[in-house]
């Protein structure tokens, strides 16, 4: 009877146990949901507040006029085309140096103390503040190499930005790929290019994607390396037009062409005193918010359609 | 020996082979594979029969720092499939591979088998179909996937999987075909497919299989070589292995004293 007292005795202390590890488990729980919430609400109430600032300039005149003197006049097209061919130049120099030197890194280097000082360096890089990129493009782009605070220096500066978030998110992609289907590739005689093309870049370019778009959403919103460069603040042109009627059809002038893009012009904006350019600068604010959601909505999306096919 | 007419396919000659980290995998290996024959290679783990077997067809090259020693001579034309001056890709494409979990690649079934003759620059559409379809039969996977053969491999079980990755193997006629624990991953009535491949693929290539199941090594092999801390112990006839073996070793490991 005795024995019998005490394993009751000891059930109970047990049930005491995992009740008190529970109580742990819950305020956890609480805590970070506490966490979570702050962040999430403090982010959409900044968003809101863009909106109800900026509602009034949700139009398309916004949108087809170029900046000016009356607040209620200046529209943003200078800022978007600027923006968006300034990403473009991003885009074709960071994504093709980017990716193939992710798989040159992951697939092709040699395993030493001068490849891991590399790997160090670029992920490095992805943290450093982006106005040291503004001052190494002044130098670089506008003084040695000339070429003007244009759209083209713009593009290479944020070229450069995004280019370590590129690389690492392609090696990353690559890693996920198992070992055993290198090996599989191998071992039927693949030679390494054959390898790396057939399979290792086929698999992996979903989360490389992805990398990309989230470097791109990253570009679209930087100012500080843009302003060190010395970009315009009032534009009231567009660049030259990079498809023309006559052959060739493409032209190249735009490339050295000032320009703004849109972060810019809602800083300049903000800076006025009069409140009726903060309406502008709200519904440009919102407008850059949207953009970059969608492009990483994208990014998300285009990762699940293409992971939806490989498992491993 | 029994079967002493039986020609050698490849021999291994005093072959040891070292990890880049500078540990000795292999001991001085000497064996043969005879020719359209099955060897086993039964031993327990880490004791080196992957490694040795991975050796055939230059799976070690892929990672850097690792050594070779001695040769692996492929017959008739003996070529040390070892040395340097022979491309790695060459000996893959006489030596297939069969490895341990099934691992088509995320491509159709068509495409799985295709990929050795891609890689090989055919691009024939019609030879490509007819190769595919031999291969597939010469699986045993066929009459199963003929009506999907541009299906995703990873709809197939594990079983038709492995199989695939055997026709993979196969559409490219190898001389050889090695097989790192093809049963290791599947099932019994899976397993019991894969061996009846194995001895139906006997009469078209020479096969060395790596196993832990011994069970395995004695339904399915003609001979049999049981290896221990890098060093081959015994190699004979599979028969003579599992019910008399000339060394005490094989013999504890074999009634289960050990291993």
């Amino acid at each position: 009877m005795e024995h019998k007292a005490s394993v009751l005795e000891n059930l109970a202390d047990v049930r005491a146990m995992i009740k008190r590890h529970k109580r742990n488990d819950s305020v956890f729980a609480v805590i970070g949901l506490i966490c979570l919430m702050l962040g999430l609400i403090t982010l959409m109430l900044l968003f809101w507040q863009l909106i109800a600032d900026g509602y009034p300039k949700f139009t398309l005149d916004f949108l087809s006029e170029f900046p000016s003197r009356r607040a209620g006049k200046a529209g943003l097209l200078s800022a978007w085309v600027g923006s968006v061919l300034v990403m473009t130049v991003t885009f074709i120099t960071a994504v093709p140096v980017g990716v193939a030197a992710g798989l040159y890194l992951e697939e092709y280097a040699p395993k030493n103390w001068f490849t891991d000082l590399i790997e160090i360096n670029v992920s490095n890089l992805a943290g450093v503040p982006s106005i040291i990129y503004g001052l190494l493009a002044l130098g670089l782009f506008v003084y040695i190499l000339d070429f003007g605070q244009s759209i083209l220096t713009a593009g290479l500066t944020l070229g450069l930005l995004i280019l370590p978030i590129v690389i690492v998110s392609t090696r990353e992609a690559i890693r996920a790929i198992p070992v055993s289907i290198r090996e599989a590739a191998y071992g039927v005689g693949a030679t390494k290019w054959q390898v790396v093309y057939d399979h290792v870049f086929k698999y992996s370019y979903g989360g490389i994607l992805t990398g990309i778009i989230i470097g791109m959403a990253r570009a679209l919103g930087e100012t500080a390396p843009i302003i060190t460069i010395g970009a315009l603040t009032f534009i009231a042109f567009l660049p030259p037009s990079p498809i023309t009627m006559e052959p060739p059809f493409l032209n190249f002038e735009w490339l050295s062409s000032g320009f703004t893009v849109m972060p810019i012009q809602m800083f300049n904006w903000l800076s006025r005193p009069d409140h009726a350019f903060h309406i502008n600068a709200a519904a440009t604010g919102a407008l850059i918010i949207v953009v970059t959601l969608l492009m990483n909505g994208t990014a998300i999306w285009l990762r699940y359609r293409i992971r939806k096919n490989i498992k491993w | 020996m029994a079967t002493v007419t039986t020609p050698i396919k490849a021999e291994a000659r005093d072959l040891n082979f070292f990890y880049s980290n500078g540990a000795r995998a292999l001991k001085g290996i000497t064996m043969p594979l005879y020719e359209n024959k099955i060897t086993a290679l039964i031993g327990p783990s880490g004791c080196g029969k992957s490694t040795f077997l991975r050796c055939f067809n230059r799976m070690h090259d892929l990672y850097p720092g690792n050594q070779y020693q001695g040769q692996i001579v492929m017959h008739p034309d003996n070529t040390n499939v070892l040395d340097q001056g022979v491309d790695p890709i060459e000996v893959r494409m006489r030596i297939s591979m069969v490895f341990q979990k099934p691992n088509p690649f995320p491509k159709s079934i068509y495409e799985n088998v295709a990929y050795g003759l891609r890689v090989r620059g055919e691009n024939n559409k019609r030879i490509m179909d007819d190769k595919v379809e031999e291969a597939l039969k010469g699986a045993a996977l066929w009459n199963e996937v003929k009506d999907r053969l541009h299906d995703l491999a990873f709809n197939l079980s594990g079983g038709q999987q492995q199989r695939l990755c055997i026709a993979r193997a196969l559409a490219t006629d190898p001389e050889i075909m090695v097989f790192d624990e093809p049963t290791s991953a599947l099932d019994p009535i899976a397993t019991a497919n894969i061996e009846e491949l194995m001895v139906e693929l006997r009469s078209k290539l020479t096969i060395l299989v790596v196993t832990h199941n011994m069970q395995q090594a004695a339904r399915v092999s003609d001979y049999t070589a049981y290896m221990y801390l890098g060093e081959l112990i015994e190699y004979d006839d599979t028969d003579k292995i599992f019910t008399n073996p000339s060394r005490k070793e094989t013999e504890d490991y074999i009634t289960g004293k050990f291993g």
